[in-house]
């Protein structure tokens, strides 16, 4: 995402997570059955409120990538929280500078 | 006696002459990947590769092992410090007298200097200080010098470029010297260069080695594949990173 934008301005927002995305139809070396682990839950927070959030399965490949857009309204930060099956977390912030 | 050893003498250098040795024009795996895997290569945030520079970016500055010494403490800037590192290797490390390439160079350094333990070799700690390192030197030529240390090294892996291997009974050279540009199924065959290592390769969703790759090839050829830090691989590697002087290392590449 841009570190600055003008006020309105319509900006892109990319976000890569590492994650092996298991599906859980998978068997390891020894036929037994990997359990399904993917990222279910992301959301992000502009300045404390909801802007983007993304429900996932098990159709989505691996080190998923997305991509959206918002408008540059204030200041602040943007705030990445996800989860996944194993109840693993991770965050991720950034912060944008909005002039004018 | 005298004429047929010079018979021999012939034949033989009638036999290397005859091989290729060096595809030309030399071209990076990049140029035989379809436009979108190209695309998602040359852009730093579609490229999931660039997780595992992170990564490694992470860790270069993470205290390890019993010496309480990060990467950054003794090697400073790794923008500057690793800078046409990895385009040397794989190198004989003068200290433990062989051959190593740069994931083994890593844990040997993780072993004399922070005293930790070495990483495993394909986990995604060592990927991604690999990877990273490896995309200090971007753009920078492959440049490996074969001496006197190395040279029964090459001459290995060389034998092992030209050894027909598996029930499939072809040589590394039949696809990657002869039938380069030419179509395997659904893929283009490249010349098998080793300059975009550590790769993400979409198939295994994963960052991998280039012994990694090597290793898929022997199983594409239903051959025995080598374990993973054979020896085999990494004479290999070091053949494959002579044939490729002067390709620009290009890490984290992309492949299908």
């Amino acid at each position: 995402m841009p570190r600055e934008a003008k006020r309105g301005e319509v900006i892109e927002i990319r976000i890569a997570i590492q994650h092996p995305m298991e599906t859980g139809f998978r068997f390891d070396l020894m036929g037994r059955s990997i359990p399904k682990n993917v990222v279910n839950s992301l959301v992000v927070r502009y300045n404390g409120a909801e802007i983007f959030s993304a429900e996932m399965g098990s159709g989505i490949a691996a080190n998923p990538y997305l991509q959206f857009y918002t408008v540059a309204e204030a200041s602040g930060a943007l705030v990445f929280e996800w989860v996944d099956d194993s109840g693993e977390r991770g965050s991720e912030r950034a912060t944008i500078a909005v002039n004018g | 006696m005298k004429p047929a050893w010079l018979l021999a003498a012939f034949l033989v250098s009638v036999v290397h002459g005859a091989e290729p040795q060096k595809p030309a024009p030399l071209k990076s795996g990049e140029e035989f990947s379809s436009a979108d895997v190209r695309a998602m290569q040359a852009d730093d945030f579609a490229n999931p590769g660039m997780l595992w520079v992170a990564r490694g970016g992470k860790l270069w500055n993470e205290a390890a092992g019993r010496g309480d010494k990060s990467c950054a403490g003794c090697h400073g800037d790794a923008a500057k410090s690793m800078k046409g590192v990895a385009q040397r290797y794989p190198r004989v490390d003068p200290g433990a007298a062989r051959l190593v390439n740069l994931e083994g160079r890593i844990n040997l350094c993780r072993e004399r200097n922070q005293q930790a333990e070495p990483l495993k070799l394909e986990s995604d700690d060592l990927l991604g200080l690999a990877a990273y390192v490896a995309s200090q030197s971007r753009g920078m030529p492959v440049a490996v010098t074969l001496d006197m240390q190395n040279r029964r090294n090459f001459e290995r892996g060389r034998e092992l470029y030209f050894t027909r291997n598996g029930q499939m009974n072809l040589a590394c050279t039949h696809c990657h010297d002869r039938n380069w540009g030419r179509h395997l199924l659904g893929d283009t065959i490249s010349q098998g260069h080793g300059n975009d290592y550590p790769i993400y390769r979409l198939e295994w969703q994963s960052a991998g080695s280039l012994a990694r790759r090597i290793r898929s090839c022997f199983f594409g050829l239903r051959a025995e594949m080598p374990a993973y830090g054979a020896q085999d691989l990494l004479d290999l590697e070091l053949y494959l990173a002579w044939r490729g002087g002067g390709l620009p290392v290009e890490t984290p590449g992309v492949r299908r």
